[in-house]
């Protein structure tokens, strides 16, 4: 255990070295960076921005109103920008295996996942965040709920559960390149196509992809199953109140399938030799 | 063939070599539209009519601006990631050298590669579509208006990426201007939501503007939203956009030889 702890922190330790080093590369071209990290925050804000003109045509949309529609939205994007953030540039690594980099990384000391993770990390997905968490401010004043404690802590969990289930996709996204890495493409389904589908309410889809959010691609529990707890709404698709609280267990399911996945796609990676 | 037939054909034989990436593209696509076409038809449950679109003309719309994503680079704020890094790192001095026009070069590469978007990546979207909502399709003249619409927005978006491109040879790194352009696009277009949503003055001018041309334009002319007169004007404005867009980016590409040093020998 002290063992794993230690393994743990050592590679924390160089992850956080190697995005500062990225960094400090990146600051190289200030300019550039200051308009990348704008335009972050503006592209998470054009999501907002296509929420609002939909709700200057109508009242509500799929049952819900306009502030539960932007909860949603602040929910989901916010984990979206800190796991992309940690975790985003992993969507690379068939790159990484097309020209080689790969073999580099798996030779080096350090975990071959934490290299991928740092590669070219950028500040400036944390542009991201800004909008996200305006939207989220913006929510909680607009939202008419009885703010209970438990609804109050649901709001935390959430965010940090949506967040690990997001690093989960991302990772298992990843994995899957090792198979079939020319299609690295497919894995934006999940991962910007997640953060897509979970600023609506569910209502709006059909049957099928409400049973496939829950239970082949776990996006439901980022922010759907638990808004419904912190809107005190029964569910829609009559599941039963415990999924409310099931991000947690949702959260550490995908970790350890992106977990298993990863240490498979490595142990049967095949280098594209030199 | 011609120096510039010979560039478009060899840029198509290229982009068609990655059938993985072309199949995961359209998939991808495909998602997205759909997750787009629910949105959609939940807002015209709730108002049957807007800005003359009814839901079939919405949900149309929708798979038609998801066909379109790759033949107008939608998310390809530059013309080609390998010219710009050509920029940064000096090489393009000897593009510059080649007896060829550094435009027309770039612009038959960008056809051959948006011809081959066009079929792989742009069909299966709008099929697999079909087979899962009602979809309008045009019939008689208005085929050749859509057809020369999607050409005219092929060009349109080649001559703003080409000028997107072209800062690189100020700034070096030209992910900045790329990141801002596309957010343009990607609102301005229609590709996020129709611009039928958006209220009086504000739907005029986005409409109005070269990004509309390259998504919001084609998909209005199949669409049927315009008569006669209204398709010919819709026209005239992407060929005024691409003249214009061209002729800058000839000018700016005279400034940027003129800038580019180059080091040794």
């Amino acid at each position: 255990m002290a063992e794993a702890s230690a393994k743990l922190a050592d590679a924390m330790r160089a992850f956080g070295l190697l995005c500062w080093a990225w960094t400090r590369a990146a600051w190289q071209y200030p300019a550039s960076l200051l308009l990348l990290t704008v335009g972050q925050a503006l592209a998470t804000t054009l999501d907002v921005l296509a929420i609002v003109v939909i709700f200057a045509n109508t009242d509500e949309l799929g049952g819900f109103s306009a502030a539960e529609v932007l909860f949603l939205y602040a929910t989901t994007s916010t984990s979206f920008a800190i796991a992309d953030t940690l975790m985003g540039t992993v969507e690379r690594l068939g790159r990484h295996v097309r020209s080689g980099a790969f073999d580099v990384m798996l030779l080096r000391p350090v975990s071959a996942l934490v290299q991928v993770a740092a590669d070219t990390f950028s500040p400036r997905r944390l542009g991201k965040l800004v909008p996200a968490l305006a939207a989220l401010a913006l929510s909680l004043n607009l939202l008419d709920t009885q703010w209970t404690a438990g609804r109050i802590l649901m709001v935390p969990v959430m965010v940090i559960c949506g967040t690990l289930i997001y690093c989960g996709i991302w990772v298992l996204g990843a994995s899957y390149q090792f198979v079939a890495a020319d299609a690295a493409e497919a894995m934006n389904v999940t991962t910007y196509g997640g953060n897509y589908v979970t600023q609506y309410p569910l209502t709006v889809f059909s049957s099928e992809w409400v049973r496939a959010l829950t239970w082949v691609v776990p996006l439901a529990f980022v922010n759907w199953y638990p808004a419904l707890y912190v809107f005190g709404r029964p569910d829609p698709h009559g599941y039963p109140a415990g999924m409310q609280f099931a991000s947690p267990i949702a959260a550490v399911l995908a970790l350890v399938a992106a977990s298993f996945a990863w240490r498979a796609g490595v142990r049967h990676y095949r280098s594209t030799g030199s | 063939m011609g120096l510039y037939t010979m560039v478009a054909w060899r840029s198509l034989r290229r982009h068609a070599t990655y059938r993985a990436a072309t199949v995961a593209g359209a998939f991808t696509n495909t998602i997205f539209g759909f997750i787009r076409a629910y949105i959609l038809i939940a807002l015209w449950t709730q108002r049957p009519q807007i800005g003359g679109y009814d839901v079939t003309a919405a949900v149309t719309f929708c798979f038609l601006g998801q066909s379109l994503i790759a033949a107008v680079g939608a998310f390809l704020p530059t013309v080609s990631a390998e010219l710009s890094e050509r920029i940064r790192n000096g090489d393009i001095a000897i593009d510059l050298f080649r007896p060829a026009d550094f435009q027309g070069w770039w612009l038959s590469h960008e056809l051959g590669r948006a011809t081959h978007a066009l079929v792989f990546r742009g069909l299966p979207p709008l099929l697999i579509g079909a087979l899962f909502f009602d979809l309008t399709w045009p019939s008689g003249w208005r085929v050749v208006a859509v057809v020369l619409s999607v050409a005219l927005a092929i060009v349109v978006s080649f001559g703003l990426r080409y000028l997107v491109t072209l800062t690189a040879f100020w700034l070096l790194d030209d992910a900045g201007p790329a990141s801002i352009a596309m957010l343009a696009g990607t609102f301005l277009s229609g590709l996020l939501i129709p611009l039928v949503l958006l209220p009086g003055w504000l739907g005029t001018v986005a409409r109005s503007t070269p990004w509309a041309a390259t998504i919001q334009s084609p998909s209005d002319i199949w669409l049927g939203v315009y008569g006669g007169a209204g398709v010919l004007a819709v026209l005239g404005l992407q060929a005024l956009w691409a003249v214009v867009l061209l002729l800058t980016g000839r000018r700016l590409t005279e400034r940027a030889r003129r800038r580019v040093v180059v080091q040794g020998g």
